[in-house]
């Protein structure tokens, strides 16, 4: 930012400085003299296209590797699950508990948010961790940040979503660890995500289908999150939350290797606080950890 | 005996409501676009009141946020996108390649009257109750949420498009087609390179938005799901449409800008644009490479982080051009013969607020700032200072250039010497504190805001006051100036190019005889003694 | 040559000086027009084709239920439709009127018969329940939203193009009118040229809509 900032005053003053000089310095002295023309200068075009196309050069990469870290949350993060709606934030812990607008974090440990929209696109944003990412109906979208500092920091709805869009405000509390681990254990005691999952599963008959023991007409789903898995298309895709909220939705758009197409779609069965509840569930059946990608 | 001009050449309503005749055509649009410009104004003067109060209080929420839509829409689509190519390029372009007219002078006033009737529509939509959903309408918010009146908006919007495409194939077979013997393309004057360059940007863009705002008429009455998650669309699909056109509808709102400069910078140094074949194939460039940046819009809204860095990586390369241009005309001052006359007032503005509004483009193009400062007012700030700190200063800066020429009248200098100073005070007032409010977290369209933010969008507030003070200025003299203003000659400043060399205002048919060009663009040693 | 402003005629109107400018640029003026229809009908395209990935077998399902038949049959109409309007073309080139008007004709009727068998094409879908809206079924595909989604591209694709039919009908109806009355000559015929221009525009369109909505995956839909 500040070597922008730098570049940036650099170049306005100096345009500045020149055409305040030149227009002073050569201001019209009688009607009706005649400058010299001059048409150009190769050397100093190339110079002047060059030396920007350099200094853009940087700017693009020094963002890019910004941007490239920022997409790709780290192994242990903390994972919190959001969903948006006009005109409020609801938050989920994986342990259960549920936040209205507000998300209570941990310092010093990084955090990952999946979060998708149960009407408009909105964004979350959260300026004192440079952080933003939209916040799409019909998909997950992710980002993550590692808070270094406790305080209280503002919470912003960033893409218009309607009347109250200005309202769709927050706070992120960032709390030393002790006091994080107070709030956790604090108010009336929920159940986990997982657990809320296992519930749905067994309420949505998903259980009579997908037995633990792989008898049932459709693979067992122990093991599953994370991993690779092979389609009856011959491609291989890795099962992560947006794989698992498609086949729950769209269940005929891949199947697996093997299998019929035999799966029901739960279109309109399942909100999506319901479905982040059946993801959780699945990832807690065993298989590798959520994988990056901050889409 | 009075001398014929295209001014009395015929009186009554019909003589100009159904001419064909591009000079008069130019001024119907600017009667047209300076009404949408301060209906775009008032809506303006309501936000900033409105965000003098973190709790607002003026207006509800729903009003605000209508407020918002239709000072974009009025402003991009009624008053930017025509405003250079539709009046001073009408008035200007054929005569300055030596041509009679434009190549279809009906098409031309069919054009004016689309844009009429695009904004009936939309005015229409404003007086019956607003639309609120930003003049970006994204989908699934314009196409299943808003309650307002999105149809009879978008129409207008659909209408006023062809209005721009009809503009631009007129201008682009005019210059490959009518230019006088002589008027070799390297002879032609830079305003025409960038109206031309504007054109191909007309034709090949607003078709795709046209047919984006039928996509989302089509969604919103019989919901199809293009756009639906729930049966199956992609709401992100409508921003790469929607982008595909609106980027390069930014470069149509600041190429004839660019082209305008260079007129008001060679004229009043008194020496040939430097490097002039670079400025006009920069034009072009900017036209070609401002095709391929639109992803630069969707950085945080889950397009693919590769699409992210191929996007800001072709970001930085349309910057270039644009910034060769601003190197160019500075060293055209250097030894030149500099005049103060307030359009050189209006090209100095512009070329110091451009240079910050671009610099400013290269920390949004950067991917990792722009996830902090998209959709905020950063944002607003950056455009703000490149269609208003340039785009209208130098369509002002033009409009002062050739209102002798136009009207036969000369502006009042001081007064007109005045306003360009309130406006160019007032602006970076109104502005400035934007970038500092934007990388400080306030987002954009926002209503209420927390109270930490409330000094700096007073001081914007107040800047916006003066601003409006600089804007009213030349509407007042201008009007004055038609009675009262001092007989122009034919080259009251000693320019170059075909205008010039024709009477103030200009005859029916512009040139008595059809020129032949002998001399190359910005010879001035061919005009010297002219203009004092 | 003086640029003195001449009588106005219908070859040579006063913006222009030379008769072969004026067409030069009538002709210039419709290419770029065309220019821009290509690039209004791309956004439907793009629109199809992201689609068309995202649910290939749904939409190879939706397409086979096409009649492949009458789209084939359209494909021959339109295409000769072309060939009349090019012997339109030539016989206005070479001043002969009686010629020119029956080529228009037969050019409008082709014209009539495509927008007649896409009628009845329309009718079939609807009668099939395959019109977007409220009483929309498509059976043999599990989920209904990208079956719609097809059927709405397809009617979308197929309405714009033969908006641009009904609008070439419109104009090849006036150059008829005009053709009887003797306005083109070999000297001016410009009009016709330039109508020809849209009419195989037009056409082409459909020679890219037709294997894009009834061909491709054809095999896979059964």
């Amino acid at each position: 930012m500040l070597f922008l900032v730098a570049v940036a005053t650099f170049f306005t003053l100096g345009i500045f400085a020149a055409i305040f000089y030149f227009a002073i310095r050569y201001r019209r002295r009688s009607a009706t003299e005649l400058p010299v023309a001059q048409h150009g200068a190769m050397v100093l075009e190339i110079v002047w296209t060059v030396i920007p196309f350099a200094l853009t050069m940087v700017m693009f990469g020094w963002g890019a590797e910004i941007f490239l870290r920022e997409s790709h949350a780290p192994k242990d993060a903390l994972q919190v699950f959001v969903v948006a709606k006009q005109w409020m934030w609801k938050l989920q812990h994986t342990e259960g508990k549920r936040e209205i607008n507000e998300l209570h974090i941990p310092v010093g440990r990084a955090v990952r948010l999946t979060m998708t929209s149960e009407d408009v696109i909105h964004s979350f944003f959260v300026p004192a961790f440079r952080t933003k990412q939209d916040v799409v109906p019909g998909k997950y979208s992710t980002t993550w940040f590692k808070p270094t500092k406790a305080g209280k920091y503002h919470l912003f709805c960033a893409e218009y979503c309607g009347t109250r869009h200005s309202g769709m405000t927050g706070w992120i509390y960032v709390m030393e660890p002790q006091d994080y681990a107070n709030w956790m254990r604090g108010g009336a005691p929920s159940e986990s995500l997982a657990d809320d999952g296992a519930r749905l599963f067994k309420e949505l008959a998903c259980a009579n289908c997908h037995k633990a023991d792989n008898t049932g007409r459709c693979p067992s789903l122990a093991g599953v999150y994370g991993s690779t898995v092979k389609l009856t298309t011959g491609e291989t895709v890795t099962a992560d939350e947006a794989y698992i909220r498609e086949s729950i939705l769209q269940p005929n758009a891949k199947i697996v290797a093997g299998y019929p197409p035999a799966m029901p779609t739960f279109q309109g069965l399942v909100t999506e606080e319901g479905m982040l509840q059946l993801v959780e569930y699945i990832r807690s059946l065993g298989g590798k950890p959520a994988a990056g990608g901050a889409h | 005996m009075e001398r014929e001009t295209y001014l009395n050449a015929g009186y009554g309503l019909k003589s100009w409501l159904l001419t064909r005749d591009h000079k008069r055509i130019g001024l119907l649009y600017l009667f047209t676009i300076t009404l949408f410009f301060f209906i775009g104004g008032a809506f303006a003067t309501l936000i900033r009141m409105e965000l003098m109060t973190p709790q607002g209080g003026l207006v509800s929420s729903e009003t605000y946020n209508k407020l918002f839509t239709m000072h974009g829409v009025a402003m991009i689509f009624f008053f930017l996108i025509p405003s250079i190519p539709a009046t001073l390029g009408n008035f200007f372009l054929p005569m300055m390649i030596g041509a009679r007219d434009l190549a279809f002078p009906r098409i031309n006033l069919l054009s004016w009257y689309l844009l009429v009737v695009g904004g009936l529509f939309a005015l229409f939509a404003m007086l019956a109750g607003g639309v609120d959903t930003g003049w970006t309408f994204y989908t699934p918010y314009s196409t299943t949420y808003s309650n307002s009146w999105v149809i009879a908006t978008a129409l207008g919007i659909f209408v006023a498009g062809f209005s721009s495409i009809l503009t631009g194939l007129n201008f682009i077979v005019t210059v490959h087609r009518m230019r006088a013997p002589g008027m070799t393309w390297f002879r032609l004057p830079l305003f025409v390179w960038a109206n031309y360059a504007t054109a191909l940007i007309q034709v090949l863009g607003t078709p795709v938005l046209a047919v984006t705002i039928v996509l989302v008429f089509c969604e919103r009455v019989f919901h199809i799901g293009i756009f639906d998650p729930a049966l199956g669309g992609d709401p992100v699909l409508f921003q790469h449409l929607f982008w595909f056109y609106s980027h390069p509808a930014v470069y149509i709102m600041v190429l004839p800008a660019m082209g305008v400069i260079s007129e008001l910078v060679s004229t009043f140094s008194r020496k040939p644009v430097f490097g002039y074949k670079i400025v006009a194939f920069s034009s072009m460039a900017i036209a070609v490479l401002g095709f391929l940046v639109w992803g630069h819009h969707l950085f945080v809204s889950t397009q693919s982080v590769y699409a992210g860095l191929v996007f800001s990586f072709l970001s930085y390369f349309v910057a270039i051009p644009s910034a060769i241009k601003v190197f160019n005309w500075t060293a055209t001052l250097y030894k030149g013969s500099i005049s103060f006359a307030t359009p050189m007032l209006y090209a100095f503005g512009f070329i110091g607020l451009f240079t910050i509004g671009g610099l400013t483009g290269l920390f949004v193009a950067s991917l990792g700032i722009d996830v902090h400062v998209t959709d905020t007012y950063f944002v607003v700030a950056h455009f703000h200072y490149i269609m208003v700190g340039g785009t209208i200063m130098a369509y002002l800066g033009g409009l002062h250039f050739w209102w002798p020429k136009m009207t036969g009248r000369m502006y009042p200098e001081l007064w007109a010497r005045l306003s360009a100073l309130v406006i160019f005070l007032g602006f970076n007032l109104t502005f400035f504190p934007q970038f500092i409010l934007g990388y400080l977290g306030m987002p954009r369209r926002y209503h209420v805001y927390p109270p930490e933010f409330q000094v700096l969008h007073v001081m914007s507030t107040a800047g916006a006051s003066i601003l409006a003070v600089g804007y009213l200025m030349p509407m007042v003299y201008l009007i004055w100036s038609l009675r009262y203003g001092k007989p122009a000659p034919a080259n009251p400043w000693g320019a170059t190019g075909l205008e010039w060399k024709t009477a103030s205002p200009p005859p029916l048919h512009n040139f008595d005889e059809t020129p032949v060009v002998e001399h190359e663009v910005y010879d001035y040693s061919a005009v010297v003694g002219e203009g004092i | 040559m003086a640029g003195h402003p001449q009588t106005e005629t219908l070859a040579l109107r006063e913006q222009f000086n030379t008769e072969a400018q004026q067409k030069d640029a009538a002709t210039l003026g419709m290419w770029i027009f065309l220019i821009t229809e290509i690039m209004f009908f791309g956004g439907l395209f793009l629109a199809y084709t992201v689609y068309r990935r995202w649910y290939a077998d749904t939409f190879a399902v939706a397409s086979s239920s096409l009649n492949v038949y009458l789209g084939a049959a359209n494909t021959v109409v339109l295409l000769c439709s072309s060939l009349t309007m090019v012997l339109a073309v030539r016989a206005a080139q070479l001043g002969k009127r009686r010629a020119l008007v029956m080529f228009l004709i037969l050019t409008l009727v082709l014209g009539g018969v495509f927008l007649g068998v896409k009628a009845y094409e329309w009718n079939q879908k609807f009668v099939e329940h395959h019109i977007p809206g409220p009483n929309f079924h498509f059976e043999g595909a599990a989920q209904q939203g990208p079956a719609q989604l097809f059927f709405s591209l397809y009617f979308a694709m197929t309405g714009l193009h033969a908006l641009h039919m009904v609008i070439g009908a419109g104009l090849l109806l006036m150059l008829i009118v005009q053709a009887g009355r003797g306005r083109y000559t070999a000297a001016y015929m410009t009009p016709v040229d330039v109508v020809g221009l849209y009419w195989h525009f037009v056409d082409i369109i459909w020679i890219f809509l037709f294997p894009l909505l009834y061909l491709i995956d054809r095999h896979l839909g059964r």
